[in-house]
């Protein structure tokens, strides 16, 4: 079956990222079309009949966010992208700023023209340093030919974009701690409310969304609210760029309805599993969402349904995992993560981080106790309720979910001290 | 160590575009590393003095993120990708094969200081693991013979 492609349907042009080819492919047709003939208010009506809802993983309705910021009188306002990308198994916004910046820079431009802001910024994570050379560049060339800057297009519009980088931190990923970041801060969360709409960036209201978010944005006003609308399911309409990665034949990313089925994804785009071995595991949104089993994986890729089996869509990255795998080495692994990331701000998430790993360490190393597991699911549930920000919050289900749907292996490194497979 | 003119110019142009010099730690942190190699205690004074914040919360925040370095570092850095999908798909053959070749373990400097290794936490290029960074380049599918090449580029 043929299904649209939005934010990727530039992506294999050479030269994508060069403005012309932007221009040449309809680019700018958005921006133009809102300046001419739309108020803000349209243009945001435009994106919350849409259905829009962020794709940075809590799917908050964008033109709802838009609207609240256009309200605050509080001026001025400002625009953030966030392109810090950490969650692991997410690979889908570093490609979408390498191949096709101007459609963030549009999808921007056009949130500052609709809630009254004249500056931006794109926080994207230290890594991508290729990344920040494209997007510094992409900027220069819109502001050459007049779609960043002061007048835009001759109209009573100003509005410019900066790049900030990063260094190093993926809480700084948390929309609150990301905006410390960009003030200069250590990347600690801020207790929400208030929520950035009206207090962000220099406790100014402050409009911020991921990078394929912003990409969606002027498909939207050319193709018409209604044309998004009626893509995918109901409820969480339009494409969402799945990141398959893992034990699968074919890794990469895939634009596709949102709602679609995970099997078919895996299976009929991912080409099934590499070297004809069998699929034990799969995370369906990133590492944080927990993971399914085999028997849970025939399920639509939508908030609902993936509650029901205790996950989540999170970013839509998608880890497959085949059964010659110990599940026991990827709740360390996971665990192993978070830890490092964790601010330290709040004690359940500083504690349970840090103790889960070492229990964890333990297990592995064939010292593990029955006792074990009872104490990582109340570490892990604790967890779960008094964490301060997501990361807490999310940061036992993939060992909780791996307990839950794989005991064998943890009863083998527990009972037999040892590995059941080779591959530790 | 010292700050140059040249630096010190750059530094306030950078907290003057900002509505509050605070706001220019990063990108300051970033232009000195960029010219040093690393960030001293002496220049770290200096840069609070410049942005007028407290020395401690220069401290704070420079520790605080993994990508900025207080000690001297190796001409390339190398991050090798440790995170789900890199370790399913090889990354500790690739660790191996590394410390067999630069005769280091990771989080070591080879002797002649060309080259560091580190394990790093998810590089955002998952559909082509494994994956690691050589200072700012990206280098996927990684495999043993491809990594001797890929060194040679940067000796
Ligand atoms: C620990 C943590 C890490 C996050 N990392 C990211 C990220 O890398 N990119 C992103 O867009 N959103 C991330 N988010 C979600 C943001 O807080 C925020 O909801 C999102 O950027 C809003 O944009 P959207 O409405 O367009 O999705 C993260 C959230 C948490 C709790
Ligand atoms: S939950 Fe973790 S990351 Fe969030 S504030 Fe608490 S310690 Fe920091
Ligand atoms: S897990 Fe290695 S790049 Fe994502």
């Amino acid at each position: 079956m043929d299904y649209p492609s939005i934010t990727l349907r530039n992506i294999k042009e050479p030269d994508s990222h060069k403005i012309n080819t932007y221009l040449k492919s309809g680019g700018y047709k958005g921006l133009t079309r809102v300046l001419d003939d739309m108020v803000p208010e349209e243009v945001i009506g435009s994106i919350k009949r849409s259905g829009l809802r962020g794709r940075g993983g809590a799917s908050f309705p964008t033109g709802l966010k838009w609207e609240f910021a256009r309200r605050d009188r509080n001026f001025p306002k400002y625009i953030v992208c966030n392109a810090d990308e950490g969650e692991p198994g997410t690979f889908k916004d570093r490609i979408l700023i390498e191949k096709d910046p101007f459609a963030i820079i549009e999808g921007m431009t056009i949130a500052g023209f609709s809630v009254g802001a004249e500056k931006g910024y794109i926080y994207i994570r230290g890594e991508y340093v290729k990344g920040a050379e494209i997007l510094r560049k992409a900027i220069k060339e819109a502001k050459e030919k007049n779609f960043l800057g002061k007048n835009i297009q001759g109209k009573d519009f100003n509005f410019d974009l900066d790049v900030y980088m990063g260094a190093g931190s993926y809480i700084c990923g948390e929309e609150t701690a990301l905006i410390e970041s960009l003030e200069g801060n250590v990347g600690y969360s801020r207790i929400k409310p208030p929520f950035p709409i009206n207090v962000g960036l220099w406790d100014k209201p402050t409009v911020l969304n991921n990078v394929e978010t912003f990409s969606l944005v002027a498909p939207i006003i050319v193709n018409g609210d209604e044309w998004f609308s009626n893509i995918g399911a109901r409820d969480f309409p339009g494409t969402m760029i799945y990141s398959l990665s893992g034990h699968v034949n074919k890794p990469g990313l895939y634009e596709l309805p949102t709602g679609i089925n995970l099997k078919t994804i895996i299976y009929e785009f991912g080409g099934g599993i590499k070297d004809g071995k069998k699929l034990k595991a799969v995370f369906p949104g990133g590492l944080s969402s927990g993971c399914l089993n085999e028997n849970e994986i025939d399920i639509p890729m939508d908030h609902k349904a993936l509650a029901k089996v205790g996950s989540m869509l999170g970013s839509g990255a998608i880890i497959v995992i085949n059964d010659e795998t110990c599940m026991v080495e990827i709740a360390r692994r996971g665990m192993k993560f978070f830890r490092h990331e964790s601010c330290g701000k709040c004690v359940p998430c500083r504690e349970g981080t840090f103790w889960i790993s070492k229990i964890m360490l333990r297990i592995v190393n064939g010292e593990g106790k029955k006792e074990d597991l009872d104490l990582i699911k109340d570490l892990g549930q604790g967890m779960k309720t008094a964490a301060f920000c997501g990361l807490g919050l999310a940061a036992a289900n993939p060992v909780l979910s791996i307990i839950k749907n794989f005991p064998k292996d943890f009863e083998s490194h527990i009972n037999d001290k040892k590995c059941a497979y080779n591959n530790k | 160590m010292e700050l140059s003119p040249k630096l010190i110019k750059e530094i306030n142009e950078l907290a003057d575009a900002c509505p509050n010099k605070k706001g220019a730690l990063l990108p300051v942190l970033y232009l000195v590393q960029k010219e040093y190699g690393f960030l001293s205690e002496s220049i770290l004074k200096d840069i609070a003095f410049i942005l007028n914040i407290p020395e401690v919360f220069v401290f704070g925040v420079t520790t605080f993120y993994t990508m900025f370095h207080t000690s001297e570092q190796a001409k390339n850095i190398i991050s090798v990708c440790t995170n789900i999908t890199c370790s399913l798909l090889g990354s500790e053959h690739i660790i191996k094969t590394l410390e067999n070749i630069l005769k280091i373990k990771p989080g070591e400097m080879t002797k002649d200081k060309k080259f560091s290794l580190n394990l790093v936490e998810c590089l955002g290029s998952c559909g082509t693991a494994p994956v690691m960074m050589v200072n700012g380049d990206l280098h996927e599918n990684l495999t043993e013979e491809k990594i001797k090449r890929i060194l040679d580029t940067y000796k």
